[in-house]
């Protein structure tokens, strides 16, 4: 058993979906992520074991080679797209609550602004961290922020914008949030942003890459 | 692909100052015609517009344009180019952009009727169009708004129409971070290149109607999104190199519709363009660092006919205002060019050299625009018969060029990097020559909710 959990971490490590994938080169023909989580899900691992003893430490490992430059990003989304397999299996035990995330994230790119490039790394690594993530997309406005609040009270909430002309609506968006969930944390980021305005709007974090945001999202979680 | 052949044959040729092609403008810039003129461009700082901050919006633009041309005067500016690129909320309500090119066309008519300065504006509506996914490029109604504000902002004083224009940006963004090459070109090759027909014929005719000149339109949103996303290490270099080149065939077709030039900043292609059309252009390097970081800060300026800060924000530095401050750095820059060109060939030359040299070997993308390689590359650019097959030999040709690099030992990357070329040629070299064989090829494996065929007259 903890073979295949060691087998699926590789085959995530490595970006390796499924047997029918041609990618990585050396394991053409290998079961990938999806048939290994399939198989030992089957054979009585526990889903727990698969997503915090395969999938999440993999997933760190991946975004530990991104900060040390040794991988760019397409391996990376690769790896995001071998853990989506596995947990498409593990589907099930999110549902029934035998299995839980870390916390749920929402992010959106703030209304008025389309740029998504950062947002969707960001959503790639917190899913990655082990977080439920609900990516409202990009130009959203705040009752949809609020809306999504209303099904995750819980939720932490990250604000993305790249424009001088943009990153001011992050402000309305957390008034807006705060004056119904005082209690939300919410995270910003984008080109333009810096501690300093981060504390000016009352965010609670700022973090220039994806991989920040990680480590703090995993501190609040704890 | 209307160019069969280069204009410009001779690496010696393409020069900064000179292109085959000037274009002389209202107020007597004639760009390419020998010297080196400074484009500034800038943004508001921090802020909203909306009607209680319009009269703000108005003064900071007054404020830009008057600060930038008086210090351009004490320079003893030959002449200025300044380029407003809208935000969204002056093209969606045109209103607001064509008063902001009212108000600093009075600034610019006020400095040449006083001065003799020579000054004109770029007007650079944004692509509206991107605010609707999947976007609807021929038949949004944002194409309205988009429309008005180039005819009615080239009559109050916007003389040198452009654009960034974003079809295909649906499949690139993507396709970028997935460095998946194919894609990429498929999004440049036969979507942008189908959007540009469509948009830059009718970019043209307000142009000719208002007797202004169409200027041009790069891939910013495409390759200079590439060589930012490689800066961040997000992406190798190798293939952000490879972007940009087959950016070249999507931006030439704003001048095979009509375009002039000169040719848009924020997007290197501009020498390539030069090259196998002959029109002025653009380029922006060191002194955009402002508005982002990039390999090529010395080489971009080798062929430059207008010399751009990209954009800076209207906030206060210790020296001033920073579109004041940037005009300094401009001009020092184009003063140094415009020396070289006024004391002939040979140091003319030697300057573009020391351009070059000191970047080329630094960087794929920078290695690409050393005059010669981009020379190269442009004759594999126009040799096939259709724009897919253009964008798949230039890149390919380029690979080539990288390999051969690598193995005199002049240029050294990562294996990390190196590790893409094999994968990269390999991808290419699957490309058809045809666009519907390609397009055949491509759709079953493209997210065909994300892009709307139709819209691209498919």
């Amino acid at each position: 058993m903890s073979n295949l959990i060691e087998q699926i971490a590789i085959c995530v490590e490595n970006g390796k979906v499924n047997a029918a994938s041609p990618y990585p080169p050396q394991m053409k023909g290998q079961p990938g992520s999806d048939e290994l989580t399939k198989q030992a899900l089957e054979e009585g691992v526990s889903p727990n074991d698969l997503l915090n003893k395969a999938l999440v430490p993999a997933m760190e490992k991946v975004g530990q080679k991104f900060s040390e430059n040794k991988i760019f990003v397409p391996q990376m989304l690769l790896s995001a797209k071998a853990m989506a397999a596995s947990m498409q299996h593990l589907k099930p035990y999110f549902q029934s609550g035998e299995v839980k995330r870390k916390g749920t994230f929402i992010m959106g790119t703030v209304f008025g602004d389309l740029h998504d490039i950062g947002k969707n790394l960001c959503c790639m690594m917190i899913e990655g961290a082990g977080w439920e993530v609900i990516d409202l997309g990009v130009d959203v406005q705040p009752e949809k922020f609020v809306d999504e609040l209303d099904h995750h009270p819980d939720a932490v909430v990250g604000l993305s914008a790249l424009l001088t002309t943009t990153m001011v609506n992050m402000a309305t968006i957390i008034d807006f949030i705060r004056n119904k969930y005082p209690q939300t944390k919410v995270a910003i980021g984008g080109a333009p942003i810096n501690n300093d305005f981060a504390k000016q709007i009352n965010a609670d974090v700022y973090t220039k890459d994806p991989q920040g945001l990680v480590v703090w999202l995993d501190r609040l979680s704890v | 692909m209307k160019y069969k052949e280069l204009i410009i044959n001779d690496p010696t040729e393409l020069l900064f100052g000179n292109a085959p092609h000037p274009v002389t403008t209202r107020r007597g810039l004639e760009i390419g015609g020998g010297q080196v003129y400074a484009e500034l461009n800038f943004t508001l700082p921090m802020m909203s517009i909306n009607n209680d901050t319009l009269p703000d919006v108005y003064r900071h633009y007054k404020e830009i344009a008057e600060g930038a041309l008086q210090r351009a005067l004490e320079l003893h500016s030959k002449g200025v180019v300044l380029e407003l690129e809208t935000l969204l909320e002056m093209t969606k309500t045109p209103s607001i952009g064509i008063e902001v090119v009212n108000i600093m066309n009075e600034t610019c008519e006020d400095y040449y009727q006083k001065y003799g300065l020579k000054s004109e504006i770029r007007l650079t509506p944004n692509d509206l169009r991107e605010f609707e996914r999947p976007a609807k490029q021929r038949t949004s109604a944002l194409l309205e708004p988009m429309f008005e504000l180039f005819e009615k902002g080239a009559l109050a004083g916007g003389d040198l129409l452009s654009i960034e224009s974003t079809g295909g940006k649906e499949v690139s963004d993507g396709a970028l971070l997935m460095c998946d090459i194919k894609a990429i070109t498929f999004a440049l090759a036969v979507l942008g290149v189908r959007d540009m027909h469509f948009l830059w014929k009718k970019i043209k005719a307000i142009a000719d109607k208002t007797g202004k000149i169409a200027g041009g339109d790069t891939a910013c949103g495409f390759a200079n999104t590439a060589m930012v996303l490689a800066e961040q290490r997000m992406i190798p270099r190798v293939f952000a190199a490879l972007v940009r080149v087959i950016s070249v065939v999507r931006s030439i077709v704003a001048v095979e519709e009509g375009a002039t030039g000169p040719h848009k900043d924020c997007g290197y292609e501009g020498v390539f363009i030069k090259a196998i059309a002959g029109i002025p252009i653009s380029m922006e390097g060191k002194t955009a660092a402002c508005a982002h970081l990039s390999p090529v800060g010395n080489i971009a300026a080798a062929a430059a006919d207008l010399w751009s800060n990209e954009s800076v924000q209207n906030i206060k530095l210790l020296a001033g205002m920073a579109p004041t401050v940037y005009m300094e750095q401009l001009e020092y820059d184009v003063r140094l060019m415009n020396e070289a060109l006024k004391a002939g060939s040979v140091p003319t030359h030697i300057l573009q050299k020391l351009l070059v040299d000191s970047d080329i070997y630094t960087d794929p993308q920078a290695f690409i625009l050393a005059p010669e390689n981009v020379i190269r590359i442009s004759q594999a650019l126009v040799k096939g018969e259709s724009y897919v097959a253009n964008a798949r030999n230039g890149a390919l040709e380029a690979i080539d060029m990288i390999e051969e690099a690598l193995q005199s030992g002049k240029m050294k990357l990562p294996e990390l990097e190196t590790g893409y070329l094999p994968v990269l040629r390999d991808e290419l070299s699957g490309i058809p020559d045809s666009e519907s064989d390609f397009i055949e090829m491509m759709l079953p494996a493209l997210d065909q909710s994300k892009f709307i065929l139709s819209e691209y007259g498919l």
